[in-house]
């Protein structure tokens, strides 16, 4: 982002795949959060998804596709704001080399100057302010592999959670080692996959924290189920809905 | 036959062609600043002695008799040396001056090449040598072994005593390498030493005196 | 070739992550390095500064390379060093078995090098009558065990020293069980010792060779390396053609890089250079020196633009200890040569992807690989480019064996996602329907391998557009 303390009066949303299907609360939380700073929100409706899975499995033709029509359904100069590290990835650090060779590669870098991650977003550009209005609770945060090493956004993420006085945050021990989502290696190599969530949830519980939160759905999916499937006692639950939560006192 | 393959080779690495940046002439290195004698003597002691090198800092003029204490102690019976240079000459001077009843060990030659001397320098106990220099970024000595003090001396026998000079530390490895021009004049064998030989092989437990020298000893001539 | 034996990938991930004593190992050993790297590599600013560098050296390295090559052999042969050029591992065999007959020697020592693994030249030596003796105490562990280097700098790092007590015990005559970390090294010397001092010739591996002075640099901290090409009367070095660098100029910052991600040490024990066999009045050192250049599928990585970052490689192995699949099944279950994040992009541009390509899938695309390479070599970015390979069609096309997994099911699955995600309302419609019929659906093919692990996730009672729409978020 060009002016990156600049409060804009408008900003467009990429809700992203996952938040769609089957996160939609922690979609609206994001819209929301940023809408509590009289910031407005639009979000395009004819969004689906940003490419990623196609990309990442070896069908770079499908997902220029899918990425072109994304892009078309954000004209005006507006950020965008994307709830998720994956997500934001893609759109900003891979569409360009997805378009390298493209004669609309300019146009494809405009796009992908205007990305913004949703922690990014609250904490350097609308600084926000949070009042904890929630009982007393221990969490523990998981950095998606991208928020982490593309985005960079980790710590805005975790600067939002340490703003609520009642939530007390325990850190990881291997906090930056990937969950084994990786989107359809979750699904070719589901030995390796499984390995690598199991012993993400064996981290998470020596943490005692009843709640994992976390910027990435792919992520949340992954952690969640293996948790509900192990029938841990802990939650994972997306950083924007928890940060409403907490504002609302549930 | 290697000379058909070598041109299959080069025609394949011809034909991968430029690729469409051209790099840059030469890379800048990473900007060091040059440290004063007495750090680069401390930052070398500090980073030598933290891998098990015994290391002496001393007056050039009298750290042989602080050689002789060293030997006594270990009761080492042979010390491998190069009479031909200058330290060598020292030696032989100190040597012969004594009233031999201190157990001193034997001054020994490198007489005539390796496929004679071998056996006797696989029972040597320790061999003495020189350096062309050090280097404090890293702590290491340098040695150009020659005709003089050939390579095996700072490897085979158990004890590697080295001799450095403090103003012949470098701050950096390119500053030794750019300062004195190796390029046009590398000769058959430089090595660099750090310390004594170890290994952390066996679940990455470190230990020391494998192959090489089990022990290492520097002493830092100051002017 | 090293390795004529069928591979089977999934098996060999199965057998490693079912044993509890190789991922203990791993898990120990990978944290550890992870721990070093970060000690030496502690400012963040000077730490990109210097990959940075390295990287800009591989690249005018490679830029130049034929240009090189030739400068390095001029230079090597004027010192006196003998030149032999390989396209192929069998002939790089042949020349080293050449060598050593002229000599009729029937013992080498070996420091340690992975492209004599790649050549397989221990058993091919074997076959033809010689002993290869590895010095190098993580290969002579595994050499007395029949085993292959699971790790590119530790070779043996897959055993625990009660393990490796065992071996020495049962391998090495008249040696008594001991997991004394010191008294098994002090074994490994007394045995070596000998064998160094009979060697008729010894080998070794090239760090990097400089063009400018014709000098071969190699690093250790044991000193068996300097044993090799000091003390037999014939020293050969195998390399890959990769390995020269332009100048001596370019050593100092490739060398802290390699040493820092090898090992989280400032500087090896020895850094060993070498410009010419003995010389004139010398008293010791080979009298031969041997540099063996081996192409095996480089010169064709090459040529690709963007592949060719695959051959900035300084085998720091740094790119092993921060991989998470690498430390769950260790360097064994890659089934080639170089196994972890290095080896999944290498190995497959080599062998071709129809053996190898499956490597090319087992990564997440974390990432950690790329942002610790000291050489900055776009890892996860060529993993995408060879599963784009591997299901390509002919007009885009370079890696061995291309397009071989394209299939009719995959196409059409990625088509009818490009369509559903091309196409919102009928989307919209799908996820509607997915929600009804989702826990409805027979677990297979994928969702089968997800509910191996994991709970499905539920389709929401209302998606995202639909709360955007419910709750007047604008749309324009």
């Amino acid at each position: 982002m060009k002016d990156d303390h600049v409060k804009p009066k408008t900003v467009y949303y990429f809700g992203t795949c996952l938040m769609d299907m089957f996160y939609p609360e922690a979609g609206m939380a994001g819209i929301k959060l940023i809408q509590r700073e009289g910031v407005q929100v639009i979000f395009p409706r004819q969004q689906t998804c940003c490419g990623q899975p196609a990309y990442n499995s070896g069908f770079p033709r499908e997902a220029r596709k899918v990425a072109l029509m994304q892009m078309q359904l954000f004209p005006k100069q507006y950020p965008i704001v994307v709830p998720s590290g994956s997500c934001a990835g893609m759109m900003k650090h891979h569409y360009p080399l997805l378009f390298k060779n493209d004669t609309r590669l300019d146009t494809v870098q405009q796009f992908s100057n205007r990305i913004v991650e949703l922690s990014e977003f609250l904490v350097r550009v609308l600084k926000i302010k949070l009042k904890d209005r929630g009982s007393p609770i221990k969490v523990t945060w998981h950095s998606s592999c991208h928020a982490l090493r593309e985005m960079r956004v980790v710590e805005d993420s975790k600067s939002l959670v340490r703003q609520l006085q009642n939530v007390e945050l325990v850190e990881l021990q291997n906090e930056k080692e990937c969950c084994g989502f990786g989107g359809t290696f979750a699904v070719k190599q589901p030995a390796i996959s499984g390995a690598m969530v199991s012993d993400k949830i064996e981290d998470v519980t020596q943490t005692g924290a009843t709640r994992l939160i976390t910027g990435d759905c792919g992520c949340l999916m992954n952690i969640g189920g293996a948790m509900e499937y192990q029938n841990a006692p802990i939650r994972g639950q997306h950083l924007a809905e928890f940060l409403w939560e907490r504002l609302n006192g549930k | 036959m290697s000379n058909r393959s070598r041109d299959r080779i080069f025609s394949r690495l011809q034909a991968a062609g430029k690729p469409a940046s051209s790099a840059s002439a030469a890379t800048p290195g990473l900007p060091f600043e040059a440290l004063g004698l007495d750090e680069r003597v401390d930052k070398l002691r500090g980073l030598m002695e933290a891998v098990r090198t015994e290391i002496h800092v001393v007056e050039a003029t009298n750290w042989i008799e602080s050689l002789k204490g060293i030997l006594r102690k270990r009761e080492i019976k042979t010390l491998l040396y190069a009479p031909d240079t200058a330290i060598g000459d020292a030696l032989t001077k100190q040597w012969s001056a004594d009233d031999g009843s201190d157990r001193l060990p034997e001054l020994v030659v490198y007489e005539g090449a390796i496929e004679e001397f071998k056996d006797r320098l696989f029972q040597i106990d320790a061999a003495i040598t020189s350096t062309q220099g050090g280097i404090a970024e890293t702590g290491a000595i340098i040695l150009w072994p020659d005709r003089k003090e050939p390579r095996l001396m700072s490897l085979v026998p158990p004890i590697h005593i080295a001799v450095l000079a403090a103003e012949k530390i470098y701050t950096t490895f390119s500053e030794a390498i750019i300062t004195e021009n190796w390029p046009d004049k590398m000769p058959t064998n430089v090595v660099l030493i750090s310390g004594p030989s170890k290994t952390a092989d066996i679940e990455l437990t470190l230990a020391f005196g494998v192959h090489g020298p089990k022990e290492l000893i520097v002493f830092i001539l100051k002017n | 070739m090293a390795n004529d034996i069928e591979f089977d990938f999934r098996q060999n991930v199965s057998r490693a992550l079912k044993d509890k004593q190789l991922r203990k190992n791993f898990k120990f050993a990978m944290g550890n390095f992870i721990l070093k790297r970060k000690q030496i590599f502690s400012d963040d600013r000077e730490t990109e500064q210097l990959r940075t560098i390295g990287s800009a050296i591989k690249v005018r390295a490679l830029t130049r390379l034929p240009l090189l090559l030739e400068q390095l052999e001029a230079r090597c042969t004027h010192n006196g060093i003998q030149v032999h050029w390989a396209e192929t591992t069998a002939e790089a065999n042949q020349q080293v078995l050449r060598i050593m007959n002229t000599h009729r020697a029937t013992r080498l020592v070996k420091g340690k090098s992975m492209v004599s693994e790649e050549m397989g030249l221990n058993e091919f030596l074997q076959e033809n009558g010689i002993e290869a003796i590895e010095t190098d105490l993580g290969e002579f562990i595994i050499q007395l065990n029949a085993e292959k280097p699971s790790h590119i700098i530790v070779p043996a790092i897959h055993k625990n020293k009660e393990q490796i007590a065992r071996i020495f015990h049962e391998k090495i005559p008249d040696t008594p069980y001991t997991e004394n970390v010191e008294a098994l090294n002090a074994i490994a010397r007394k045995t070596l010792r000998q064998k160094f001092f009979k060697a008729q010739v010894g080998l070794s591996g090239v760090n990097f060779a400089v063009a400018e002075t014709g000098t071969l640099c190699l690093v250790e901290n044991e000193g068996n390396g300097r044993m090799c090409t000091t003390l037999p009367p014939v020293h050969i070095a195998v390399m890959g053609l990769e390995k020269v660098v332009e100048k001596l100029a370019d050593l100092p910052p490739l060398l802290r890089l390699l040493t820092g991600s090898a090992t989280g040490q400032l500087i090896t024990t020895y850094v060993n250079m070498i410009t010419s066999p003995r010389k004139g009045s010398e008293k010791d050192g080979p009298r031969e020196v041997h540099l063996v250049i081996l192409d095996n599928g480089r010169s064709e990585i090459l040529a690709d633009p963007q592949l060719r970052q695959t051959l900035h490689c300084i085998r720091c192995g740094t790119c092993l200890n921060h991989c998470p699949v690498y430390t769950r099944i260790g360097g064994h279950a890659y089934g080639f040569v170089y196994p972890g994040p290095i080896g999944m992009i290498l190995n497959p541009q080599v062998e071709g992807l129809k053996k190898a390509g499956v490597l090319a899938t087992a990564s997440s695309l974390c990432e950690a690989c790329a942002e610790v390479c000291p050489v900055k070599i776009p890892i996860p970015q060529l993993l995408r480019r060879l599963r784009n390979e591997s299901y390509s069609s002919d007009t885009f096309c370079t890696v061995k064996e291309c397009g071989y997994q394209r299939n009719l099911i995959d196409s059409l699955a990625w088509k009818g996602w490009e369509f559903m995600n091309t196409h919102p309302r009928i989307n919209a419609v799908g996820q509607k329907i997915m929600g009804i019929l989702g826990p409805r659906v027979p677990p297979l093919g994928p969702l089968k391998q997800w509910t191996r692990y994991r709970a499905l996730p539920k389709f929401a009672g209302k998606s995202l557009h639909q709360l955007v729409e419910e709750q007047g978020v604008e749309n324009e």
